[in-house]
């Protein structure tokens, strides 16, 4: 029996039915499979060895629900029982009317006081089935209703990078736009400040999203940001003392301009001064 | 054996194929995509999915299906063709899906859809081969598991001499008997996923085609590989 050889080099891209290994010494993990002596590429993906596992890193494709994870929902209709959510995912999520709030929820109540159609909310999946029916909750720490501001659409795969290492690369953009974040695991991520503020960070996240391969991408966001906002940016990194003031002055500032842009472009919706979003863990 | 036919109307070898170009990611909206272009024959395709199926009745809930759909614009030959689905377009998206479908592993995605759409701007014959080979490259593009490429040629029978990739010319040659047969194969095993055949040849003919086509599948699957691999070059 052969040791194995390796005939693609580590983090490069593989296609479907490129032959990675021939040989036994290797063994075949997510994104590949074994045929007689072969270990062969069945997605597209940054392949990764690990020790003697092979595996791909996806570089495409949708999002699919995961336990745990922490996603954006769009109401799209409204049950019994609960409501039914666009994930960005081939499977619609349901939010149970025990997951929805703190507060019981009598049968029979008017469940659009609590969640409309077509509003966004930021939500954790607690249960996925074989057959990909999701349950989603709303109770949890930085779960709730997004009002304001906007909803992009970015790569799922992308979205580790977007959030950066400890939450490094978005709370840069938060500190340098004075705007409030939330990225979703399922590409979803929600928006919200001065609007001049959300076009440079929304042109920042595209900009993540294009040049993810890029090492030393933190800083040329920085770079950017510093730029386009015309402002001097603290980079968060390395001084945790100097980022928590830096956020407290952000969103002190912030608050005084949210109570102005709800004038301007909340004068339909709900007055309720918008709470603090914790961003979703990596 | 002597034959009238000695030499192809573009100057091409008997076993040369039209010249062959891919690139993957062409429609930014689409989950994947790809075009495909041999000789003045262009194929457009957009994967969209996994993504929930409807009308509900042809949901699956042991797998995900997939879905094609082959469309010639108006304007892609010279006879203009009539917009809207056709008994040809029907048949050639069902055989597109029959050809793609042996790779594919949809299990993790049961009662959904993967839709691929073909849409060819130009077209001078072999137009259901490029279509399978643009979309083979588009769901790979779109992350979908797939155990290999799919490639796909037509060969002609000339005359009782066999040639490779026929064009449009080609196929209107008159007083000789002329065949067509679009082939699509999974390269790494050589499986035959999709052979049609218009005309008539003899059996010595077919088989003799089949082994004379497998390099060149071979040699498209780099085409199309390298087109993937060349989206994410640095």
């Amino acid at each position: 029996m052969s040791d194995g050889k390796l005939l693609v080099k580590d983090k490069e891209v593989v296609v479907p039915g490129e032959v990675l290994v021939k040989g036994m010494g290797f063994l075949p993990g997510y994104g590949t499979y074994r045929k007689e002596d072969e270990i062969i590429a069945n997605r597209l993906g940054l392949l990764t060895v690990d020790g003697k596992v092979l595996k791909t890193v996806p570089l495409s494709g949708r999002y699919m629900p995961k336990r745990n994870d922490i996603i954006i929902g769009n109401v799209i209709d409204i049950l019994m029982s609960g409501w039914r959510l666009d994930t960005n995912s081939p499977y619609s999520a349901v939010l149970p009317l025990k997951d929805a709030s703190f507060n019981y929820i009598e049968k029979g109540a008017d469940l659009t006081r609590y969640f409309e159609l077509d509003d966004y909310i930021v939500l954790k999946v607690t249960n996925v089935t074989s057959q990909k029916l999701v349950d989603v909750t709303c109770k949890g720490p930085g779960l709730h209703k997004l009002r304001g501001g906007r909803i992009i659409l970015v790569n799922t795969h992308k979205v580790p990078r977007i959030i950066g290492k400890k939450g490094s690369m978005v709370s840069l953009i938060k500190n340098a736009t004075g705007c409030k974040i939330t990225v979703g695991q399922n590409g979803m991520a929600w928006i919200s400040g001065e609007p001049e503020m959300e076009v440079i960070a929304v042109n920042t996240i595209k900009m993540i999203e294009e040049q993810s391969h890029v090492s030393g991408l933190t800083d040329k966001i920085h770079a950017y940001l510093e730029k386009a906002t015309g402002k001097k940016v603290a980079l968060a990194e390395d001084k945790p003392d100097n980022e928590m003031k830096e956020v407290n002055k952000t969103e002190s500032s912030s608050k005084a301009a949210d109570s102005k842009n709800q004038k301007d472009f909340l004068k339909s919706r709900d007055s309720e001064s918008l709470t603090n979003i914790k961003k979703p863990k990596e | 054996m002597s034959s009238k036919f000695t030499k192809r109307p573009d100057g091409r070898k008997f076993d040369e194929t039209r010249k062959i170009e891919a690139k993957a990611g062409v429609i930014k909206k689409a989950d994947g995509s790809a075009y495909f272009k041999i000789g003045k024959t262009t194929a457009y395709a957009a994967v969209y999915g996994p993504r929930e199926l409807h009308p509900r009745h042809m949901q699956d809930p042991k797998t995900g299906i997939l879905r094609c759909n082959y469309n010639m614009m108006p304007f892609s030959s010279e006879e203009r063709v009539r917009p809207g689905p056709s008994r040809r377009s029907k048949e050639i998206s069902m055989v597109t899906e029959k050809a793609l479908g042996p790779v594919m592993d949809l299990k993790d995605y049961p009662n959904a859809v993967v839709d691929v759409f073909i849409e060819l701007t130009e077209t001078d014959a072999g137009s259901r081969c490029a279509g399978i080979c643009a979309a083979a490259i588009a769901l790979a593009d779109a992350g979908v598991t797939m155990k290999d490429m799919v490639s796909a040629i037509s060969i002609g029978v000339i005359d009782n001499n066999i040639v490779m990739d026929l064009d449009g010319e080609e196929e209107h040659i008159e007083d000789v008997f002329v065949a067509d047969i679009p082939i699509a194969m999974v390269p790494s095993t050589g499986e035959i996923t999709l052979l049609q055949m218009d005309g008539r040849m003899t059996k010595e003919n077919l088989l003799e085609g089949i082994k004379m086509v497998k390099p060149v599948l071979k040699n498209i699957a780099e085409i199309q590989r390298k087109a993937l691999k060349d989206k994410y070059k640095r």
